[in-house]
């Protein structure tokens, strides 16, 4: 399993209420039942990750989260876990609105348009970057809104929602964000795991 | 009529009381089974028919000889795996097909019933399969499953009954008849009776019946259960056995053709008053105003884990419809899984060779089958 997931998994306490918004062809959720919690569902929008998620013995409703997150009642989740989508979103700010009062946790991660090798990409060739995680070209891309975990640490800071794990994934090593490694990490981390309360 | 009067049928001796209210009793629901009950009566699966289907939903029907109208989804390995489950299938109280109907006889006139029959609604129709359940001594079932007026009955059974089924899988339908599901149905109503042979419904104690009107009705219905892309792919503008048209009426297009055919077929297997009866239960269906204007409140009460199925192409019981029943479980919490299919033959689907849903039927049934034993 992906390192990230097994991370996000870490965060989770037992048996606790968990949608997975985005959960794809459901093999987080796949291993968060078997482990964890088989309290867990998920929201997505591809009818054959839909498929994929059914044939796992997943429950699973086809949908857009920014339109169908609407339906779920305030805190109604102990975590809603959204796994490099953020971006994606037309409106990523309402999204994590919609998360936080839907669950009491939300698990958000998002890969690190700050990490050198994105910077190099644009410094050197002056091409929009290319990597292992954004592996899109900038006419094909899904991402409308990529940030740096910087902007999405400052963006919470500013609208007071409180990062209570704030995680670097970069290849398979692991540490946590701190206030005074900000900056290193923003260099050094191709992904941010983010728990964040409102 | 013998035929009729040899199918398989279970009589309710309770009293059941109507939404009419009338009150019916030692009335006859026709019935069949498939697969084999197991000791611990774990297995049973409960599906409802859908406007003019039966309690034949696979193998030959004996009355019309044809396939069962569920042959693609019910059968031994097939998406509802008969070597697995033990699957009840009954013929709607208001059915033409040995169930208590507007053809059986009202034993204080000797006649049949006729339009003296009881108007009969979807709750009435879930109440009488109930008794079903007492008779072979199944206290929970493992599925309730039906498409259109079935899954209406699927809706209702859950809300009449929170604990009696692990699962249910309600496709293509809706907590809420449409309007415009019930102007077409009043448009077949008005067919069946404008026709001088309807005679108020007291035509089956006479050699007349309504066939022309009954005709026109299913014709009318049965391009509702199809789709535009579904019939411009079918049929087109193609010419029936001729290069050329003929400036007349006859059946120039094979469209017509084809829908004439199917009105004549139905004739000889449904009963108008039936197509009736069974057409008004589905437009009195109103869940959410059973519940004051809150469908949650229909299965707040119930455990059952829900899989509501809808298709792109059914404009008759759209998806925002069906969606309307995932939205009204998830307001309260429930564990609910939905998905729409894929499929350009309109509501029809349901009934078809569309893979993509019998897979999701069959892996839905089974992986829920394993964490329920």
């Amino acid at each position: 399993m992906k390192q990230e997931f097994k991370i996000i998994s870490s965060l989770i306490e037992k048996n606790s209420k968990i949608l997975d918004v985005g959960c794809g062809n459901g093999e987080l959720m796949k291993y968060i039942l078997d482990s964890i919690s088989n309290n867990i569902r998920g929201l997505e929008i591809s009818k054959k990750n839909v498929q994929a998620c059914i044939e796992k013995g997943l429950t699973v409703i086809e949908g857009n989260a920014e339109l169908d997150l609407g339906q779920f009642p305030n805190k109604s989740f102990n975590y809603v876990i959204l796994s490099q989508t953020l971006q994606a979103f037309l409106n990523p700010e309402q999204v994590l609105y919609e998360l936080l009062r839907v669950g009491k946790k939300a698990i958000v991660t998002i890969p690190n348009f700050g990490h050198w090798k994105v910077r190099m990409d644009l410094l050197f060739k002056g091409t929009m970057p290319v990597t292992e995680n954004l592996p899109n070209e900038w006419y094909n891309t899904p991402n409308l809104h990529m940030c740096t975990i910087k902007d999405f640490v400052t963006f919470c800071n500013e609208r007071e929602l409180k990062l209570t794990n704030s995680i670097s994934l970069s290849g398979k090593k692991v540490s946590y964000i701190t206030k005074g490694n900000l900056n290193f990490k923003n260099l050094s981390a191709e992904l941010g795991i983010f728990e964040i309360e409102k | 009529m013998n035929k009729i009067d040899s199918l398989k049928k279970y009589i309710v001796k309770d009293v059941l009381k109507l939404d009419c209210g009338k009150e019916i009793s030692n009335f006859p629901i026709a019935y069949e089974t498939y697969g084999k009950l197991n000791n611990e009566k774990t297995n049973g699966i409960l599906i409802f028919h859908a406007l003019t289907g039966d309690q034949f939903p696979c193998g030959k029907n004996p009355i019309t000889n044809k396939e069962g109208w569920w042959s693609y989804a019910l059968g031994p390995s097939k998406a509802i795996d008969t070597n697995k489950f033990f699957v009840i299938s009954a013929n709607v109280i208001g059915g033409c097909m040995g169930s208590f109907g507007p053809s059986s006889i009202d034993p204080s006139t000797n006649k049949p019933y006729g339009s003296n029959f009881p108007v009969i609604t979807i709750n009435d129709m879930v109440n009488a399969q109930n008794f079903l359940l007492d008779y072979f001594k199944i206290k929970k079932l493992f599925a309730v499953i039906g498409g259109s007026m079935g899954g209406m009955q699927v809706l209702q059974f859950i809300s009449n009954f929170p604990n009696k089924a692990e699962v249910a899988i309600p496709i293509a339908c809706t907590a809420s008849h449409s309007a415009q599901n019930i102007a077409l149905n009043e448009l077949g109503r008005q067919a069946i009776m404008a026709d001088s042979e309807w005679n108020k419904g007291n035509y089956l104690d006479t050699e007349k019946s309504p066939s022309k009107g009954l005709a026109v009705a299913r014709m009318a219905a049965h391009i509702t259960y199809l789709s535009k892309k579904g019939l411009e792919e079918k049929f087109g503008r193609k010419l029936q056995e001729r290069d050329k048209i003929k400036f007349g009426f006859d059946a120039d297009f094979q469209i017509e053709s084809y829908l004439r055919y199917q009105g004549s077929v139905f004739v000889d297997r449904f009963d108008a008053n039936s197509y009736l009866y069974i057409t008004r239960a589905m437009d009195y269906f109103d869940l959410t105003k059973q519940f004051n204007g809150n469908l949650s409140d229909a299965f707040k009460e119930s455990k059952t884990k829900f899989f509501v199925v809808s298709f792109t192409s059914d404009w008759l019981y759209p998806t925002t419809e069906n969606r309307e029943i995932v939205i009204a479980l998830n307001a309260i919490g429930a564990d609910v899984g939905f998905i729409e299919i894929t499929s350009d033959k309109g509501h029809d689907s349901f009934l078809l060779d569309v893979p993509d849903f019998l897979n999701a039927v069959k892996n839905f049934l089974n992986n829920s089958y394993k964490k329920y034993l």
